[in-house]
């Protein structure tokens, strides 16, 4: 699936909550089904600045496709990892780099990318394009 | 007869709604709410007489340097301080505390040590660290305990005839500790260092009374004591100012300017360069006649009650663990559940309409002693309910039975 039909695919989805609350508890059940980031790759070097909570970023590249690993110490900021996750992995650099991120606004999420929420969603869809930009770079 | 509900109305932002939920704000240990009678003195003043102070001939600079020096008259007679002139106005806590570690520049020498405490705010450590910095001198620390109070013998230890400053918080902002800071004057002083007392916490449950501490500096800011925010106070004794050279350079601070040589103005202009916050100060005046009114003794009263209601409430929740148990605390209550993170916590309340302050609350060390990444803080001022309080606990049963 390219990108942006897995950001139609999670707007459907949260078209169904209701309110608040089956959104964030949707969003608590992603964080807690996260694949966890290997141990060794939890390191300073790793970790998103910017956050109020601790947020770690793995990437790697096969067949020119970029996967990410990632973990917080927090619940909903590992749900929205998860989302971003789902969206950014298996996707060629490029498609990466070129992806807009106007879903999060539809899935009712705008409030996180204020930079006053300290959450880091902002600085994490950073770490993320800058990982497929060295990673463009790699296959220029 | 203090009526909560009749406090309550003077509030208006207290009867806004916060994702469609009643607001509930607790974070008033970051900023209070303001009243009308506050509000109503800032319309005023750009209603009717706005204007520059100290040089203006007409009429409205008249008016609004009248209504300026007035309220300095009012915080130095709330904080008795002996002139009115001891009372410097600035930008709040932070900008009083630069301008005390800047102005001793000049007044320190290496090896000179200066004590704080291990309670403090980011802003009361790192001036501090750059002061050393320039200086050569020491930063020493005092310790604390397990129930977030300092450790007043290790204090008593690191005093000698090289320690020159003391600084520590009358009341810390993490934890609501009630400093001992009468015990840290007298003992600071016997070996001849002075002391500044960051006032940015307390100032809004009690009323400090310099001249009675004998406090050297004393620092607050007006935006957590019903007040605008961007302004603040130094107070310092006229002994000390006069020692301390000007922090910034600027119109309004100088007697005489040639190229040649420049002579400072006198006190407090020597300190207050450039037009400074005048709305701000004459609102920071209302705010304290506000609270003066309504009477600190009755203010610490009622907010012991909803300190004391609230630590109940919480505690019976399982797995809560409020950090700062000192003996003497104001209305904050900092905790965590389980291993819940407060984050998570704080963004679930918000979205039931409750106003709490998650994170290292600029305290870092005191996470760190701690080994924990942040707390949740409850903070409660003399508007809060009972009611808030369960409504509070009621959301954050469903927070902990969503995240569990």
């Amino acid at each position: 699936m390219t990108i942006e039909e897995v950001q139609n695919e999670i707007i459907d989805e949260f078209s169904m909550f209701e309110d608040w609350e089956e959104r964030y508890q949707y969003m608590i059940d992603l964080g807690k089904d996260l694949p966890i980031i290997e141990e060794k790759y939890k390191t300073e070097d790793n970790i998103i600045k910017g956050c109020q909570s601790k947020v770690w970023v793995h990437a790697n590249m096969q067949d020119d496709k970029v996967n990410f690993t990632a973990d917080s110490d927090a619940i909903i900021t590992k749900g929205i990892i998860a989302i971003l996750i789902r969206v950014f992995s298996n996707q060629h650099p490029k498609a990466i780099l070129d992806a807009n991120t106007d879903f999060i606004d539809k899935i009712g999420l705008k409030e996180h990318l204020s930079p006053t929420r300290a959450n880091g969603l902002v600085s994490m869809i950073k770490q993320l394009k800058l990982y497929a930009i060295a990673y463009q770079t790699q296959l220029n | 007869m203090f009526d909560v509900q009749k406090i309550r109305k003077d509030f208006p932002i207290l009867n806004r709604k916060v994702n469609g939920k009643p607001l509930v704000y607790f974070d008033n240990a970051a900023t209070s709410q303001t009243p009308q009678q506050v509000i109503d003195v800032i319309v005023d003043y750009y209603t009717n007489y706005n204007a520059n102070i100290h040089r203006g001939v007409h009429s409205l600079s008249q008016e609004a340097t009248d209504a300026y020096e007035q309220a300095r008259i009012k915080i130095q007679k709330h904080f008795n301080a002996k002139q009115p002139y001891e009372i410097i106005y600035t930008a709040g806590t932070t900008h009083g505390i630069n301008l005390v570690a800047t102005g001793f520049t000049s007044l320190l020498n290496k090896g000179d040590e200066i004590i704080v405490s291990a309670l403090e705010h980011h802003s009361n450590i790192v001036p501090w660290q750059m002061l050393c910095e320039r200086t050569g001198a020491i930063l020493k620390v005092i310790p604390m305990n397990q129930d977030g109070e300092l450790i007043l013998p290790e204090f008593d230890a690191l005093l000698n005839e090289n320690t020159k400053l003391v600084f520590v918080n009358h009341i810390s902002n993490a934890l609501g500790t009630i400093n001992p800071i009468e015990y840290i004057i007298e003992k600071a002083h016997s070996v001849g260092a002075a002391v500044l007392v960051d006032g940015a916490q307390s100032c809004p449950h009690l009323k400090p009374d310099v001249q009675a501490l004998d406090v050297d500096f004393y620092v607050c800011s007006a935006h957590k004591i019903c007040g605008p925010t961007g302004v603040g106070v130094l107070y310092g004794k006229e002994e000390w100012l006069k020692k301390l050279p000007p922090y910034q350079g600027g119109g309004e601070m100088i007697d005489q300017v040639t190229f040649e040589k420049t002579t400072y103005a006198g006190l407090p202009h020597k300190f207050e360069a450039g037009t400074p916050n005048i709305c701000g100060g004459i609102a920071f005046g209302a705010a304290l006649d506000y609270m003066n009114n309504i009477g600190f003794d009755t203010i610490a009263k009622y907010e012991n009650e909803l300190l004391d209601y609230g630590t109940e409430e919480l505690l019976k929740i399982e797995g809560v663990k409020i950090y700062g148990t000192a003996k003497e605390k104001t209305s904050v209550i900092s905790f965590n559940v389980s291993t819940i993170h407060p984050y998570d916590i704080g963004t679930i309340l918000d979205k039931m309409g409750i106003a709490v302050r998650t994170g290292h609350h600029c305290a870092q060390p005191i996470m760190d002693f701690y080994k924990i990444p942040g707390t949740i803080r409850a903070s409660f001022m003399f508007y809060n309910t009972k009611e808030e309080i369960d409504a509070f606990i009621v959301a954050l049963k469903k927070a902990i039975m969503m995240l569990s």
